[in-house]
């Protein structure tokens, strides 16, 4: 299968970018209004995902270019970076949370206030 | 020949850092002998008085030469954006001649510390301060340029106000050792701005390179036809010496001074550290004959300190003080003589004077030894029978001062009074005269009531041991000799002097004219307190006012006083306001405005971690909309691009 004329599919940029959308603002929402800090941390997985798909969408239909006879894959690359981050940033979150959680037998981010003025 | 010398002069270095070394070996490693301390001390002063010795004999044989040619030895010390400063040593004869005085009498006086010095608890600590001063004022003479002078000039302050204030326990010598430090603070502060000032003018502190700067510019400056900024520098100079050399008005703490240890007095008050002002002028002498107007006052300024100082000593009853007002006398002498062109006058004067003020310092330590710490000289008497060694080389110095012949100070007394009438000065002259008739009287009336008046049964005076008598014995040698170098060219400028040389013929009128002034004055004394034709209590009972006056110093620390009461504190008192409700009611007034602002803003941290990720999050949309839409807005608002100017 030639994958150059995978453009020319119905789904184009646009509808991956509408996901990437709605995953962001669903991870937004998340990290608003959720009392749970576990699930304020899984909205911010939902948040990195999104930018994730934008990484490889741009990659396969702006960036879709050739060196000798190698895709460039940049936006793949930077999609596995950020998982990367990610998996340590929730390694340190729950660190954290169960530090918190033991301190305070509370997982209510409303709790969490003892730095205020 | 001279090569060889050459060779020998560039030893010179050692005459400081021995001392030095001795200090230092005092300080961190034989403080607690008492017997090794001190027996540093003394070899490294004896060595270095052996090397100046040398050096001396070494000048001496160089004859006229080396005036031309000093023995210059300078090493780089600092080089920082075209100031360059050297250290090292200069040979001449005015040098090699400070060498000697001050290395003889620093050795004298610390083999009499032995004795005077005897069971005093801070032993060690003396001997390490008499070993800094005596490196310091060896390295002020040395100098070579400007600012080495002065950090010597004000490490010998240091040493000045440690001594002083030796026994600090007292509150009298604590306050005196103040007094000393801070008054001649007060024209340090002159002379540093001297330095400053010719610094910015000549590029260089450098004394020869200076003399030869201000020559080449005077004659420049002749054409253009203002020499007033040479008059300022000169005078700015002149104020280390006046606070320095105790000169009229900033003598004050020179009497005070006398708080210290005697050993003390005679060495830096007498002998040594006082004259460093006028060793200052006459290093700079090229500066200040260039200014005739600054002449003309050095000399007044000396005058008037000789005849005020002398006539406060006739009214004194402590020996120490009588003897500072008469140093307060003879400094007074060796600067007018600068003033009037008696540049080795002068010189010839500070060094006999430094021989016969030591004996005299030190023979009143022995007395105010054997009297038990008995100042008042009414209360001694008959010491002349009791102590005879202490008697009689007491009675060479008086002698000396009073310029009887053939003692030392007779010679150079009279080449300065010769000088300042020859120069045209016969106001000075008549001064000066008038001086030598004072010194005359009341040194004789303090010989006279303390070694011959009648005995005090109440005392058991006692001659003192051998380590005090020995050092009398060889500064009264020097008293009695120590003017009779001049005598091959009549002159003493034969081996210091500014200029050309010029042999003067001994004036032997003029020289008569005084020993008339001196005996006189002896006779005057011996009249009223040893024949007693003449009671000195009617004296004072018919001029009541005058003794007062004199007994009271002129009352110049009083009326210092007063002004430091008066305007000092007055002015204190606006400046405490001002401080107060302005300066730290601005301070004040920022605080109040930070923390109640801060009182107010802190609402915002509310520790809620959503409300603070929600504003983040906003303000990414309005940077966003702002950067993404709003060129043409913000543009809109610069008032400047609405006029069309900057886009």
């Amino acid at each position: 299968m030639n994958l150059s004329n995978l453009s020319n599919l119905s789904v184009g940029l646009s509808t991956y970018l509408l996901v990437g959308a709605m995953l962001f603002c669903l991870g937004l929402y998340g990290v608003f209004a959720k009392k749970n800090i576990v699930a304020i941390l899984m909205s911010i997985e939902l948040m990195l995902n999104a930018v994730n798909i934008n990484f490889v969408a741009f990659n396969r239909f702006i960036w879709n270019q050739k060196i000798d006879i190698h895709y460039v894959l940049t936006g793949h690359v930077a999609a596995l970076f950020v998982i990367v981050v990610a998996a340590a940033e929730v390694a340190v979150g729950l660190a954290l949370v169960i530090a918190i959680y033991r301190n305070r037998q509370s997982t209510n981010v409303d709790e969490f206030n003892w730095l205020k003025w | 020949m001279f090569k060889e010398m050459h060779d020998l002069f560039q030893w010179a270095w050692l005459i400081p850092i021995l001392p030095f070394l001795s200090f230092l070996l005092i300080a961190f490693v034989t403080k607690r002998s008492k017997g090794l301390s001190s027996t540093v001390s003394i070899l490294a002063i004896l060595t270095a008085l052996g090397i100046a010795i040398s050096i001396g004999i070494g000048v001496i044989q160089s004859g006229a030469e080396i005036v031309e040619n000093p023995a210059i030895v300078n090493v780089n010390w600092l080089n920082i954006m075209g100031l360059k400063i050297n250290f090292g040593t200069v040979i001449d004869p005015l040098s090699a001649m400070m060498l000697f005085v001050v290395t003889l009498v620093a050795s004298m006086v610390q083999i009499y510390s032995l004795g005077y010095m005897h069971g005093d608890k801070g032993w060690s600590r003396y001997y390490a301060y008499q070993s800094l001063f005596a490196s310091a004022m060896l390295g002020m003479v040395l100098a070579t340029n400007l600012l080495q002078l002065f950090i010597f000039w004000e490490l010998v302050g240091l040493c000045s106000y440690l001594l002083i204030g030796f026994w600090f326990f007292k509150v009298s010598a604590r306050e005196a050792a103040k007094k000393a430090f801070i008054t001649t603070r007060v024209g340090d502060f002159g002379l540093l701005l001297g330095i400053l000032f010719l610094y910015h003018r000549f590029g260089t502190l450098d004394f020869v390179a200076l003399s030869a700067a201000l020559s080449t510019n005077l004659q420049n400056v002749a054409v253009a036809g203002t020499v007033g900024y040479v008059t300022v520098m000169a005078f700015l100079v002149f104020m280390g010496p006046l606070g320095k050399s105790g000169q009229f008005p900033l003598h004050v703490w020179l009497p005070d001074a006398m708080e210290g240890p005697t050993p003390v007095s005679a060495l830096i008050h007498a002998a040594t550290m006082v004259v460093a002002g006028v060793y200052l002028v006459a290093r700079m002498y090229f500066l200040f004959d260039a200014s005739p107007a600054v002449l003309q006052f050095i000399a007044g300024v000396g005058a008037f300190t000789a005849i005020f100082a002398a006539s406060i000593a006739i009214a004194q009853d402590d020996i120490k003080r009588i003897l500072a007002y008469s140093t307060l006398s003879q400094l007074g002498y060796m600067m007018f003589a600068l003033g009037v062109g008696s540049y080795s006058g002068s010189m010839f004067h500070l060094m006999t004077h430094a021989f016969f003020k030591a004996l005299m310092f030190l023979g009143a330590g022995s007395v105010i030894h054997a009297m038990h710490e008995k100042q008042n000289i009414w209360d001694m008497g008959g010491l002349w029978k009791k102590m005879p060694i202490t008697g009689w080389t007491f009675f060479i110095g008086v002698l000396a001062i009073s310029g009887v012949p053939p003692f030392a100070g007779f010679w150079s007394k009279d080449e300065i009074l010769a000088n300042a009438l020859l120069n045209g000065h016969p106001v000075i002259y008549a001064v000066g005269l008038f001086t030598a008739f004072l010194t005359a009287f009341y040194m004789s009336r303090l010989f006279f009531v303390a070694f011959m008046g009648p005995e005090k049964p109440e005392n058991h005076p006692h001659e003192s041991p051998w380590a005090m008598t020995i050092p009398l014995i060889i500064l009264a040698f020097f008293s009695v000799v120590g003017g009779l170098v001049a005598l091959p060219e009549h002159n003493f400028a034969f081996f210091v002097h500014y200029g050309e040389f010029e042999a003067e013929a001994m004036h032997w009128g003029l020289a008569g004219i005084s020993v008339i002034a001196g005996l006189l004055g002896i006779g005057l004394a011996y009249t009223i307190y040893v024949k007693k034709t003449i009671a000195a209590e009617n004296i004072v009972a018919r001029f009541p006012s005058v003794y007062k006056v004199l007994q009271n110093k002129y009352y110049v620390d009083e009326f210092y006083l007063w002004i430091i009461h008066n305007i000092m504190d007055g002015v204190a008192k606006i400046l405490y306001w001002f401080d107060i409700f302005v300066i730290d009611g601005i301070i004040n007034g920022i605080a109040f405005i930070t923390r109640g602002s801060a009182k107010t803003l802190r609402r915002t941290s509310t520790g809620q971690l959503q409300t603070y990720a929600m504003v983040f999050f906003f303000a990414v949309v309005v940077l966003y909309l702002v950067f993404a839409f709003g060129e043409g807005q913000l543009q809109a608002l610069n008032p400047l691009a609405t006029l069309g100017g900057v886009k």
